[in-house]
């Protein structure tokens, strides 16, 4: 089993109601307890009456616990889940806008396509990029990018779902511990 | 049947069996206050939206049902904050209706407009912004339900103006009432786990030095019953915290009475010495653990609780019980019953407790509460005197309302609370001014009973406002003002703690003229400076049903509330008195 790379780092999945102020709610359990959200990403789910909260959050196991019991509290919280990152899929996308000048322009070029991003706007002297796939690559290309000279540069916050099943003995469900669940 | 959004509301509130609103009407609640007059529900007309939150906060202690205010947008809505935390901190069911300003000037900085949503949010169960007149019944069938329910709290909706105001199109709306609450995500848990309650049995069975630590959720759990049926079936003492008081009779052998902070020292050391806490509907707060680290430090631990969160959030439960502590005790005495049962055919037996049966009476005997009332010449009146002499002269199901500090604790500490809802304070929150409104609630809900409440001279002073409410709606409460001119509690810890260094803490016994002050607002007022009026006072006051009565006791400025364990130490270091430590002459 992989040992992740932020130990301090937890990832919750959060199904919510679809309904305003709802976020609100949410981050503001975090911020009472002075927890910062590393990142986070929402989006309605395949069925429209709900949403789920994909949030990377920096704090302590214990206290994060506790928080979650009270995020699960919360009227319009359905079901809240801690994904361990060795057994989730985890994916991010990025957009840098990176100078690319002289000799510098076909060195980006060659990285984009290394990293198998797509450059989706060029300027004269700068280009924009865009690149999609686990966070710790986006971390790899950012530092590489560095060198040239980012003037803009925007992450999505990751989402994450529980890695498939391959052998039937495991137990459906791992990868996905359930914190809390309201609904069976 | 076409509606408009303010008769909608009103008719919502008589589906949910309303049968009283404590309230203040102003310009966005306007409309809803016109179907008011046609509805056979009572409208309590506040002096300040405090006390209508309060007011439905003590009409919900006393009789279970959830309580209702109705307060107008902005300043409205801010007044009512200090309630809704309140209500939140100790789980009280209550339903808060707040006008808002009208939809199109929601973020304008409107007239009276406030973020009231926003301000409520971490102290409500639940909140909600109203958005269309249609849904005004389904959100107010929401707010009853998740009130009431599972672990209670405060539910505050928010409606703007133009959803009920005829005049405008947005308050037009079809009547309906749904057949049930569609809550996806609210499904509180009531049935405990049965292999957990079998794990609670067998260790209650094992255990050596058991004791129940009886919480404020047996109350709301309606478990009074239950928890003596469990109490005598095992013969375990039990302790009720102060949002328990009444749950456990006072009279009973088996109780030992108030632990924490200002608890009496076999409660307090029962809990430390114990092997065994069997904690129902408590949460271990601060005031019961003191120092958490050495909490209890040989005890395991049984927590039953209908909100998970509290389970672990202090200490960690050897066996955690998600349930309601009716549902979950009731199956612990069936699951003990058969244990005793195969213990009869040559299962284990119970171990011996008698040595500490025998250790808890012998503690009581030891340290009892005390104080000394002096009768001499120039002998000051004592708070605890007064408490006691108004206990033995009021009726035994007296509900007792009381403000917080010193007064709270000695309250507390020397009634004799026998039975459940008969004890109405501000527990988690610790509200100062809590008193008089709540017990105008309390009077409302049950008014064949007996009310008092005993308030500080600073807690009286923060709402007595209410009192004028009180007699114009003839609600014959009795206050019994314990004067000692100060904010006593903190009084007590500059004495203690601060080298007696006193920061506005003084507030003099005469000003105001708390009788002349009662008179003025439709009360009897009297006074009474020396032992021996107390009794006759308390009579006369008993007497009086058609207004309120305020008694303002005179009572010895310098007395102070023991036992006492001073905060963030450990329950091992109970002060008893004046004689002992920090403090002591």
């Amino acid at each position: 089993m992989a040992v992740p790379t932020q130990p301090r780092h937890h990832i919750l999945s959060v199904l919510v109601e679809n309904k305003a102020g709802v976020l609100a709610r949410v981050s503001s359990l975090f911020a009472r307890r002075g927890f910062n959200i590393y990142s986070l990403a929402v989006a309605p789910t395949d069925d429209e009456r709900f949403s789920r909260i994909t949030i990377v959050v920096d704090a302590e196991s214990s206290p994060l616990e506790q928080v979650t019991k009270q995020l699960f509290k919360l009227i319009n919280v359905v079901k809240i889940s801690e994904l361990d990152p060795a057994d989730s899929v985890e994916r991010e996308m990025m957009m840098i806008t990176v100078k690319a000048e002289g000799g510098g322009r076909s060195q980006v070029i060659e990285l984009v396509d290394v990293f198998q991003g797509r450059i989706v706007d060029v300027g004269h002297d700068q280009m924009t990029v865009e690149l999609a796939g686990p966070p710790s690559k986006l971390d790899d290309f950012e530092d590489l990018m560095r060198a040239f000279g980012i003037s803009a540069l925007q992450r999505t916050g990751r989402v994450a779902l529980p890695k498939l099943e391959r052998q039937p003995r495991r137990l459906p469900t791992s990868g996905l511990r359930a914190v809390s669940g309201k609904v069976g | 049947m076409k509606l408009n959004g303010g008769q909608a509301l009103i008719k919502s509130l008589e589906m949910e069996g309303v049968e009283v609103v404590f309230g203040l009407p102003g310009g966005a609640i306007l409309p809803v206050y016109d179907p008011i007059i046609d509805s056979p529900i009572r409208h309590i007309l506040v002096r300040h939206e405090q006390g209508a939150g309060h007011m439905a906060e003590g009409y919900a202690h006393a009789t279970g049902r959830p309580g209702v205010a109705m307060v107008t947008s902005g300043p409205g809505a801010t007044n009512i904050v200090t309630p809704l935390a309140d209500a939140m901190m100790d789980s009280i069911p209550i339903v808060v209706i707040t006008g808002q300003v009208p939809s199109a000037a929601i973020g304008t900085d409107a007239f009276q407009e406030c973020d009231i949503v926003g301000v409520t949010r971490s102290i409500t169960k639940h909140n909600e912004l109203v958005t269309s007149a249609q849904d005004i019944p389904r959100i107010i069938q929401e707010a009853f339900h998740i009130a009431t329910t599972g672990r209670p709290g405060p539910v505050l909706v928010d409606i703007p103006k133009d959803l009920v105001d005829p005049n405008n199109p947005n308050s037009a709306m079809d009547w309906y009432w749904p057949d049930a609450v569609d809550l996806p995500g609210y499904k509180p848990t009531t049935k405990g786990h049965p292999r957990m309650i079998r794990e609670a049995a067998k260790l209650i069975a094992e255990a050596k030095r058991p004791v129940i630590y009886a919480g404020g959720g047996i109350l709301k759990a309606r478990a009074a019953e239950a928890l003596r049926e469990l109490a005598e079936l095992t013969g375990i003492s039990v302790v009720t915290t102060l949002m328990a008081r009444g749950a456990f009779p006072d009279s009973h052998p088996l109780c030992l009475g108030m632990p924490g902070m200002h608890g009496n020292y076999t409660a307090i050391t029962s809990m430390q010495k114990s092997d065994l806490l069997i904690a129902l509907g408590s949460r271990f707060d601060d005031r019961v653990t003191g120092k958490v680290g050495t909490f209890a430090p040989d005890a395991k631990i049984i927590h039953v609780d209908v909100d998970p969160a509290e389970l672990g959030k202090v200490r960690r439960p050897d066996v955690p019980i998600v349930g309601d502590c009716r549902a979950v005790i009731e199956e612990l005495i069936r699951e003990i019953r058969e244990l005793q049962a195969t213990a009869g055919s040559g299962g284990t037996a119970q171990p011996d407790r008698s040595a500490w049966d025998a250790q808890l009476k012998a503690w009581q005997a030891q340290f009892p509460l005390r104080y000394e009332q002096g009768w001499g010449e120039g002998d000051a009146l004592k708070p605890q005197y007064c408490i006691e002499a108004l206990r033995d002269g009021s009726p035994e199901d007296t509900i007792v309302v009381a403000g917080v500090g010193q007064h709270q604790m000695w309250s507390s500490q020397f009634w004799r609370f026998n039975h459940p809802y008969t004890w109405v304070n501000s527990g988690g929150l610790g509200t100062m001014g809590f008193a008089v409104p709540a017990a105008v609630g309390a009077k409302v809900g049950m008014p064949g009973r007996t009310v008092w409440a005993i308030d500080g001279d600073g807690c009286f002073q923060m709402t007595a406002q209410e009192l004028v409410t009180a007699a114009s709606e003839r609600i014959p409460v009795k206050v019994a003002i314990l004067n000692n001119a100060y904010l006593g509690m903190v009084r007590q810890w500059q004495e203690l703690f601060y080298e007696e260094r006193y920061s506005e803490v003084y507030l003099s016994p005469d000003l105001p003229d708390y009788k002349m002050w009662a008179e003025a607002m439709g009360c009897v007022g009297m006074r009474v400076e020396h032992p021996e009026e107390v009794a006759p006072a308390i009579e006369k006051a008993n007497a009086i049903d058609d207004r309120p009565v305020v008694i303002d006791f005179r009572v010895d400025w310098s007395e102070k509330v023991y036992p006492m364990v001073a905060a963030g130490t450990s329950n091992d270091q109970v002060i008893l008195g004046p004689e002992m430590g920090e403090g002591g002459h």
